[in-house]
């Protein structure tokens, strides 16, 4: 499952499932995550899943890099654990106030508005890894046509809430945060929660998410 | 929370980064939140022993620290970094010597004048402080608001509460200064073969400069401009403190503790944990070099970095 391991560091192994971005790859990154999670080695003090890799750190008290990779090596990959399959519903105002980048999508995507809210809202998004901010989901994929680069120049701040696409991704920033991805819309729920702090995050790997439009008066009701 | 019988300092002037700060909080990067935690983990762990053998929370402070006044029953506090401060009484006021307890009595002002070429101080107090946790640790982390102070800086209108603890601890000293890095040992990181062999040859060989665009997530450097021969993006993904990345302007930056928990810039190298403490405290201005050394030479180099603040803690005195 896991195609090479690296140090990064000396705090930390950088575990490379493969070169591509799929529900495949990834979900082997979210079992190897699940597992390690689940084990609660003496020493490992943080796992950072993405795409395609896996940051395993450890605390250099207790283990270095060799005790670490050969922990992981011998670690019986028995069986994928089913990943947690739900689909999560989040809202989307598209009022003009948060549709900060839609005449460049316009001109990106030769489409109209309505076209492209029609093409993004058409389908689930699967989450691939949670991070950057705190909260912040990674989901894919976004249709082909909707396709575009960020921002040549990052916005110092992006609004809290902010629903955001880049490539074949989206995403929902969290907090008040810099950032360059195009904002087609914004959230009222809270994707982190603080208080929460057995379970803080809304959206977590392996979800699906569901968007749907309100209107800007539900919207101020949240 | 707060209890009207507890002591307490009223904050006459904030400084410029004043933050609650422990040693931070494990197994959350998979949502986003990093270890975070004091930037100069040797300077916290010995204002702490000046006072007890506790770990406790303390107060962190970057290059003007705060102006506190005590209100409440005599208690010990310690002041380490390289900082220059002044204890303000009703009868005189004294230049206060960083690694040395002093008694604080009610009314009694703490002016933290300025951090000296360096740019994070910690004080310390007997009993610590009476802050929030948030995920096991009180350490303030701005960008997601959590941890002490509800997540924000230490700001006019706070009222900072201690843990009452009346000890009758001796005063006690350290004699001990902080050195400056000079050279930064580092690792190479994963996407070192990114670079163009001139910009790996000149990460290794020519000078940096610490720029003004630093803080509690990451240290920006000038220099000569990194240049990259395959991608200037990578796909997103995990980072650690220490990484250094390099964006498209060819620019390194350091990840330090309050990092983004993400990156898709490539990582040309990675600095070893036995530099942290003294890589946070470079001042902008700082010029550095790179050394590459192996990860066994890394682990070696911070178990003795340890062993010396170990040291450093068991010659603490009584005076």
């Amino acid at each position: 499952m896991i195609k090479n391991i690296t140090n990064l560091g000396d705090t930390a192994l950088y575990c490379d499932f493969g070169d591509e971005v799929n529900s495949e790859i990834n979900s082997n990154v979210i079992s190897v995550f699940n597992i390690l999670k689940d084990e609660k080695i003496e020493g490992i003090v943080n796992l950072a899943p993405s795409y395609n890799k896996l940051i395993v750190s450890f605390d250099l008290d207790v283990i270095n890099y060799q005790k670490v990779r050969d922990l992981i090596k011998n670690l019986e990959i028995k069986k994928k654990i089913e990943i947690e399959n739900k689909t999560i519903e989040i809202p989307i105002c598209l009022d003009n106030e948060f549709q900060l980048d839609l005449k460049r999508l316009e001109e990106i995507t030769k489409m109209s508005t309505s076209e492209i809210y029609k093409i993004f809202f058409s389908k689930k998004y699967f989450c691939y890894m949670t991070g950057f901010i705190a909260g912040m989901p990674f989901m894919g994929d976004v249709d082909i046509r909707l396709q575009s680069k960020r921002l040549e120049t990052p916005r110092i701040k992006v609004p809290k809430g902010s629903i955001g696409i880049t490539e074949k991704f989206c995403n929902i920033y969290t907090f008040e945060s810099p950032g360059g991805w195009n904002i087609i819309g914004n959230t009222p729920i809270e994707i982190f929660n603080k208080n929460k702090q057995d379970q803080p995050i809304l959206i977590n790997p392996g979800n699906k998410v569901q968007f749907y439009e309100i209107s800007k008066t539900e919207y101020d009701k949240y | 929370m707060t209890n009207t019988k507890n002591n307490f300092f009223s904050v006459k002037r904030p400084g410029t980064n004043t933050t609650y700060q422990d040693l931070g909080r494990k197994n959350l990067n998979h949502i986003g939140l990093p270890v975070g935690g004091a930037m100069d983990i040797r300077n916290y762990k010995l204002a702490n022993s000046l006072l007890s053998d506790e770990s406790e929370t303390l107060i962190e402070f970057a290059y003007q620290g705060p102006l506190l006044k005590f209100n409440g029953k005599e208690v010990k506090f310690a002041i380490t970094g390289n900082v220059y401060f002044k204890i303000i009484r009703s009868q005189e006021t004294e230049i206060g010597e960083c690694y040395r307890s002093y008694n604080l009595k009610d009314g009694d002002q703490i002016d933290i004048i300025s951090v000296l070429n360096s740019v994070y101080g910690y004080l310390a107090v007997e009993g610590g402080f009476q802050t929030d946790l948030s995920f096991g640790s009180s350490s303030t982390n701005t960008n997601a608001r959590v941890g002490g102070n509800n997540g924000k800086k230490i700001s006019n209108a706070d009222q900072i509460i201690l843990n009452n603890k009346n000890s009758n601890n001796f005063t006690k000293k350290l004699n001990y200064i902080n050195s400056k890095i000079e050279y930064i040992r580092v690792i190479k990181a994963t996407n070192y073969n990114y670079f163009t062999d001139i910009s790996k040859n000149d990460f290794f060989t020519k000078e940096f400069t610490v720029s003004k665009f630093s803080d509690r997530m990451g240290m920006r450097l000038s220099g000569p401009v990194i240049k990259n021969n395959v991608s200037t993006n990578i796909r997103s993904e995990g980072i650690i403190k220490g990484v250094i990345q390099i964006p498209p302007d060819g620019s390194p930056i350091i990840m330090l503790s309050d990092h983004g928990t993400i990156g898709g810039y490539p990582k040309i190298a990675s600095v070893i944990s036995a530099d942290f403490d003294k890589v946070s405290q470079l001042p902008p201005g700082s010029k550095i070099k790179f050394e590459e050394i192996t990860l066994k030479d890394a682990e070696n180099l911070y178990n003795l970095y340890n062993l010396e603040t170990q040291n450093l803690i068991n010659q603490i005195n009584q005076i």
